[in-house]
């Protein structure tokens, strides 16, 4: 309540009383969404952040303690983790990197004047609208060793026998980077193609009045144009990719052998397969706190090589 | 600006490859599905189905509760999404009209939500759930996706209340309406169309989600599409394909057809967050 005899009090010096209700109306409209916010996101939020301190287990008689750093010293020495945490990354650089370029060409063309624009923008971002559990069962028949077209393609190329894509251990993590890349492209192209239409078109002309090339009017113009948005989405990507689970899941299930078991399905077995909430919950913060620590260091550096 | 001929043939090019990759997955489980079994079990696999059949439609809904499925995804979207919007229009006319303390807070809220793992949010979650008894039922599954909806509705809300002028209020203000009043009578009918935009949004993202219903729901006859369709791979394994593809395909038809009718204003939406930042 301070917070709103604060902002009446500011005001109310130089308005009508009547405005002293309508403060309370304030309050009243945003009661409905931020009680269910604190208790349903902010609340297990440090909830989860507190449990990841204790010994908390699915099941059991006994009361749950506190047991400091246990978890995280646990962690530490716990290689699967790190294997997946390693795959994670793997998984997140290289979807959010090709889709962000992939992205980005997608969005220059759809800025041209072409024909049936209309058609490849809507056609574009199809994936968006579909359930991730459909996605993934799509690039299962896909991929299928036997009923799947991306096998019967290639062998009509001459392009070599059929490999069994998910199952392999060498062909696993770079054929579902490639379902998550497709998967992602909407939104990406999206948000760029929206930073494109806000570039003034002026300054694209006087540029090539001025006799710059493609690429020149492009790093001139369009790129600092477009940029603080392509940082955003890239980042958020980024996030979004390192803490994706339903994709993978439908695909492989983490398999073969773990080749593609992302730190969220590593988490999500521990928690609900085994039981071990306080170690499952460690296992977020410290996804957390890396990923914080990476986005820093790349938005940073981003930031100042703008500055140059 | 002329482009010259060989270099828009060129981006033509590059335009079909792009459309070939987006839309050839989603054409091979058109196909899929409408192919019969003999079809499916050939080493040959075509493009188009030589005998199309729709009994794989049939079979989809004798192996997999698939009507009960979609009637439980119905009652959880319809209901995520329409309390969704009920609960955030107000605040997010806050957060657009007020620079106060509060209204910082909740657009930090709506970034910091997108960066933490679901898995650190689930645990406390099913725990509480599970002290209320809402666990494998569906109005404990609402209330998640009402509150993991929020960033985004709010963040699209945002936007649209933006976009309705400010002069408005301030007249009818100056007639002597209160915040509420002014609220109810002048913003929300113009911000409708948006309102109802962002309910479809927050719609198609109960209707696809996948881990919290995976997490919260037990049983067969409670469970959501997507969670029947992870079971149809799990317990058939892969030897049904067309039944699979079948349901999938279903099950992506309402998100589709209403994604159609949104898609301007999403983009929209973004738009206009892209310009305020």
């Amino acid at each position: 309540m301070t917070l709103a005899t604060a902002t009446k009090s500011r005001r109310s010096a130089k308005k009508k009383p009547a405005q002293r209700v309508a403060d309370h109306g304030a309050w009243f409209l945003v009661l409905p969404a931020l009680i269910p916010i604190l208790v349903l996101s902010v609340g297990p939020l440090l909830y989860g952040i507190a449990l990841s301190f204790t010994d908390a287990q699915s099941g059991r008689t006994e009361p749950t303690q506190w047991i400091g750093l246990l978890n995280f010293q646990d962690l530490l020495h716990d290689t699967l983790f790190w294997d997946s945490f390693r795959i994670g990354l793997l998984w997140a650089v290289g979807v959010t990197v090709p889709q962000f370029f992939l992205a980005l060409g997608l969005a220059l063309l759809l800025n041209q004047n072409l024909r049936f624009r209309w058609l490849a923008r809507a056609l574009a971002i199809i994936p968006w609208a579909m359930p991730e559990v459909v996605v993934g069962i799509m690039w299962r028949l896909v991929y299928h060793p036997d009923a799947g077209v991306l096998n019967e393609t290639l062998s009509s190329l001459g392009l070599g026998e059929g490999r069994d894509w998910l199952t392999g251990t060498a062909t696993a993590l770079f054929a579902v980077i490639v379902v998550g890349i497709w998967a992602g492209m909407p939104q990406t192209t999206v948000a760029l193609l929206a930073g494109l239409q806000n570039t003034p078109r002026e300054l694209h002309e006087a540029a090539a009045m001025d006799g710059a090339g493609a690429w020149r009017r492009f790093r001139t113009v369009t790129w600092p144009a477009i940029k603080p948005i392509a940082l955003a989405i890239s980042a958020l990507n980024f996030i979004w990719n390192f803490n994706s689970f339903a994709l993978v899941y439908v695909l492989t299930q983490g398999g073969p052998g773990g080749r593609t078991r992302l730190p969220m399905l590593f988490a999500y077995e521990e928690a609900f397969r085994y039981g071990q909430f306080g170690y499952a919950a460690a296992m977020g913060c410290v996804m957390v706190a890396v990923i914080s620590v990476i986005l820093a260091f790349y938005l940073v550096g981003r930031l100042k090589g703008g500055d140059e | 600006m002329r482009t010259s001929k060989s270099a828009r043939a060129a981006q033509y090019v590059a335009l079909l490859a792009y459309l070939v990759f987006l839309a050839f997955p989603f054409l091979w489980l058109i196909s899929t599905a409408f192919k019969p079994a003999k079809e499916l079990g050939s080493l040959d696999p075509t493009w188009i189905p030589e005998n199309p059949t729709l009994q794989n439609f049939r079979q989809a809904f004798d192996e997999q509760p698939l009507f009960q499925a979609g009637l439980n995804s119905l009652i959880v979207a319809l209901s995520a999404a329409l309390v969704a919007v009920v609960i955030a229009t107000p605040m997010a006319y806050v957060m657009a009209r007020h620079r106060n303390r509060l209204a910082k807070a909740a657009t930090g809220w709506v970034v910091v939500s997108q960066a933490f793992p679901f898995v650190l949010i689930i645990i406390p979650l099913f725990l509480i759930l599970k002290n209320l008894h809402l666990i494998n039922a569906l109005p404990g599954l609402i209330l998640v996706y009402v509150v993991w909806s929020l960033p985004f509705a709010l963040w699209m809300l945002v936007g649209y209340v933006r976009a309705v002028p400010a002069e408005l209020e301030e007249a009818a203000a100056v007639d002597g309406a209160g915040k509420l009043r002014t609220f109810l009578s002048v913003v929300a009918p113009l911000l409708a169309p948006g309102v109802v935009a962002t309910a479809m949004f927050a719609f198609i993202t109960a209707w696809n989600e996948f881990f919290f219903a995976l997490v919260l729901l037990k049983t067969p006859e409670k469970q959501t599409l997507p969670v029947i369709l992870n079971r149809f791979i799990g317990t058939e394994g892969v030897a049904d394909l067309g039944p699979l593809a079948a349901a999938a395909f279903l099950a992506t038809i309402p998100s589709l057809v209403i994604f159609a009718i949104i898609q301007k204003r999403i983009t929209g939406g973004m738009l206009a967050g892209a310009v305020k930042s």
